[in-house]
């Protein structure tokens, strides 16, 4: 049987398969269908409305201090393009016609059998992104991707793969969302990353999806000697339900894997978000940050340090505000030392903001809604290490927008 | 300037002031001098209007207003500011953010590095989260600086020489001098200002124009300053709260 047909069986099996956490989202309520979008010349000839929605989630119709792009709409790649040498970026598609040995990377870091999200994004394969730095390329200006979901109950399945060659450095920035006319939709994102020896990639999710939207990336990525991952995650508007528990693998000595997310939850947002490091190799290090942040919503906040070899260091740490009356967040972090001569830490905090810090601010002239904004801000505005500066202002954005918005 | 009138004031259910009254004129100083426990702190948060401090009886006037109900934000805008003696830290908070808010709303330009260095605060001081691993007198210096930023009318002072090492106590007491207008001519004066203090150290640098010492939440006894401080000196507190009965 071949690769492609084992793969095929595998996923048909695991059709009904519920995922490990998050609610079970019925996938037979939505189409894999959606009718062909037309390729644009460039980003700026995309609807107006598209362009704006997307600027807020880190896409810059411009192009403006950005290697590269990547725009697809529904199932269809509009754009795709890159400005730097040795830096590819195309459709998934495309790169398996044009490489061959791109099919030993398929389906590697993530079974097509996990879940049923999983199947369904081998099944119903709408596309997705290959981006690639080659050997020694070492690319400063971010490359952007953004999956925008503007079909009515459609579901978004795509595969993506990145693949940071030896020695490379690139800097990807991701904007998902959803047209802010669409009220029903999911989006299933399978994302493999290849970070080989001594390359460096960040990775910046900013997510903005709808009410009714649900989310199940599904992420893997291999780190090998002295390479570094670093991974940011930021969700600060509604969603119905987004689950992801993305698996970092620190393979090679000295491979490190970085993680951050800022979430925000109003009512009716269900986020269950973590990741998952296992050092496998000698002097491993990872870092999983959380600060979450829950408004009436409920959030999962899920943190996994697994030791296989001695000599590897890790620390966890996951701080939840509480603002108003409503809203969960339930914190999980696990340490899993399999080997002696190991060094992983954990602190974990969930509270409310104290009074006397809002009273003290209001003592200084702010109003009790600008000191709990500066004091959210403040709670958000995380040092990410490793990000060049273009980026470090895109997260901030993000979080300067959503919290004039939403408090 | 500050008018306040059989002021009662529970904290948690307790009764801490019995009946206050104080009255302080613009270009005025004063002290106020008292135990542990016998309502300064209390006094000066409720001028301040900290939620936690209820008035039960009685009302504080500020520039011929009631304030008496007024939340915290509209009393720092008209003119009152305060220093705290520990104040809490605010994670992700910058020092110099805060200090360009006070300032804005003072609606002066106000050159934050520059003054900083007045008050012997680093420019890279300005970049840490308030309070956020201050040493006590770190604390002290950059809540004058907040203050000198929101230049207010009425300045409260709670224990501003506490925790203070030896070399900036000088630098403090100035600092507060220039605040209050201690450094001009007494017809010149505009600000007024209330210290609370315990042991009286700071007034030998900031003269106070009158004294007041509390005792179980009442005036007990008001006075010059350097007599007070002399009485308490020599027979203690208790004789204050002797004298009261």
């Amino acid at each position: 049987m071949s690769k492609v047909d084992e793969l095929t069986k595998r996923a048909e099996k695991a059709r009904g398969k519920k995922a490990a956490y998050g609610p079970d989202i019925p996938l037979e309520s939505y189409t894999s269908n959606a009718p062909a979008h037309k390729k644009v010349q460039t980003l700026k000839t995309l609807p107006p409305n598209y362009q704006s929605q997307s600027l807020g989630v880190g896409i810059d119709a411009k192009e403006d201090e950005r290697s590269g792009s990547y725009f697809q709409l529904d199932t269809s790649v509009v754009y795709s393009k890159t400005s730097a040498q040795d830096v590819e970026v195309l459709s998934v598609t495309e790169a398996l016609d044009k490489y061959d040995w791109l099919k030993d990377y398929w389906w590697k870091t993530v079974a097509v059998d996990a879940d049923k999200y999983t199947a369904q994004a081998a099944l119903n394969f709408s596309n997705g992104y290959f981006i690639r730095a080659k050997a020694g390329a070492k690319t400063v200006l971010p490359i952007q991707a953004c999956m925008f979901l503007a079909q009515e109950s459609l579901s978004q399945n795509v595969h993506n793969i990145i693949i940071a060659e030896e020695g490379s450095e690139m800097h990807i920035i991701s904007g998902c969302r959803t047209a802010e006319e669409l009220s029903h939709g999911i989006h299933v994102g399978v994302s493999e990353f290849f970070i080989k020896e001594g390359a460096k990639c960040s990775f910046s999710m900013i997510h903005n999806w709808g009410p009714e939207v649900a989310v199940r990336p599904r992420s893997g990525v291999i780190i090998e000697k002295d390479a570094t991952f670093i991974n940011n995650y930021v969700c600060l508007k509604p969603v119905k339900s987004l689950q992801m528990y993305p698996t970092l693998r620190c393979v090679g000595e000295n491979a490190t894997a970085l993680s951050y997310s800022l979430l925000y939850a109003t009512e009716g947002s269900h986020m269950d978000v973590g990741a998952r490091v296992i050092l496998e190799a000698e002097r491993c290090k990872a870092d999983v940050i959380a600060r979450t942040i829950t408004n009436g919503g409920e959030i999962i906040s899920r943190g996994n340090l697994t030791a296989l070899h001695g000599d590897v260091k890790g620390h966890l740490e996951c701080r939840g505000l509480m603002l108003g009356d409503h809203g969960r967040i339930f914190a999980v972090p696990e340490l899993d030392g399999a080997v002696p001569d190991v060094d992983m830490s954990h602190e974990a905090a969930v509270g409310r903001i104290a009074e006397e810090e809002i009273t003290y601010l209001m003592t200084r002239g702010l109003s009790e809604d600008e000191a709990t904004s500066a004091i959210v801000r403040g709670f958000l505005d995380v040092e990410i290490k490793g990000v060049p500066p273009a980026l470090q202002e895109e997260m901030r954005r993000a979080v300067h927008t959503t919290e004039g918005m939403g408090l | 300037m500050l008018d306040i009138q059989n002021l009662h004031v529970e904290v948690d259910g307790k009764p801490i002031l019995k009946g206050l009254d104080l009255h302080v004129n613009e270009g005025e100083t004063h002290a106020i001098f008292g135990q542990n426990g016998s309502g300064k702190t209390t006094l000066v948060l409720t001028i301040m209007g900290f939620p936690r401090y209820r008035v039960t009886d009685g009302r504080i006037l500020f520039k011929k207003k009631d304030i008496t109900d007024l939340p915290v934000y509209e009393r720092a805008r008209l003119g009152i500011g305060i220093s705290f003696q520990h104040p809490p830290a605010i994670h992700g908070v910058k020092l110099k953010d805060l200090v360009d808010i006070a300032a804005q709303h003072s609606k002066r330009t106000f050159k934050t590095e520059e003054v900083a260095e007045t008050v012997n605060i680093p420019p890279d001081f300005l970049t840490r989260d308030v309070n956020f691993g201050f040493s006590g007198g770190e604390v002290k210096r950059t809540e004058l600086l907040q203050l000198l930023a929101q230049n207010p009318d009425l300045v409260l002072l709670d224990e501003p020489d506490s925790g203070v090492d030896l070399e900036n106590i000088e630098l403090v007491g100035e600092t507060i001098n220039k605040l209050l207008d201690r450094d001009k001519r007494s017809r010149k004066r505009r600000k007024a200002g209330l210290i609370i203090t315990h042991a009286g150290g700071i007034l030998k640098i900031v003269k106070a124009d009158r004294a007041h010492v509390l005792v179980d939440g009442q005036i007990a006894c008001s006075g010059n300053p350097g007599e007070l401080l002399t009485d308490i000196c020599e027979l203690g507190y208790e004789e204050c709260v002797k004298c009261q009965r």
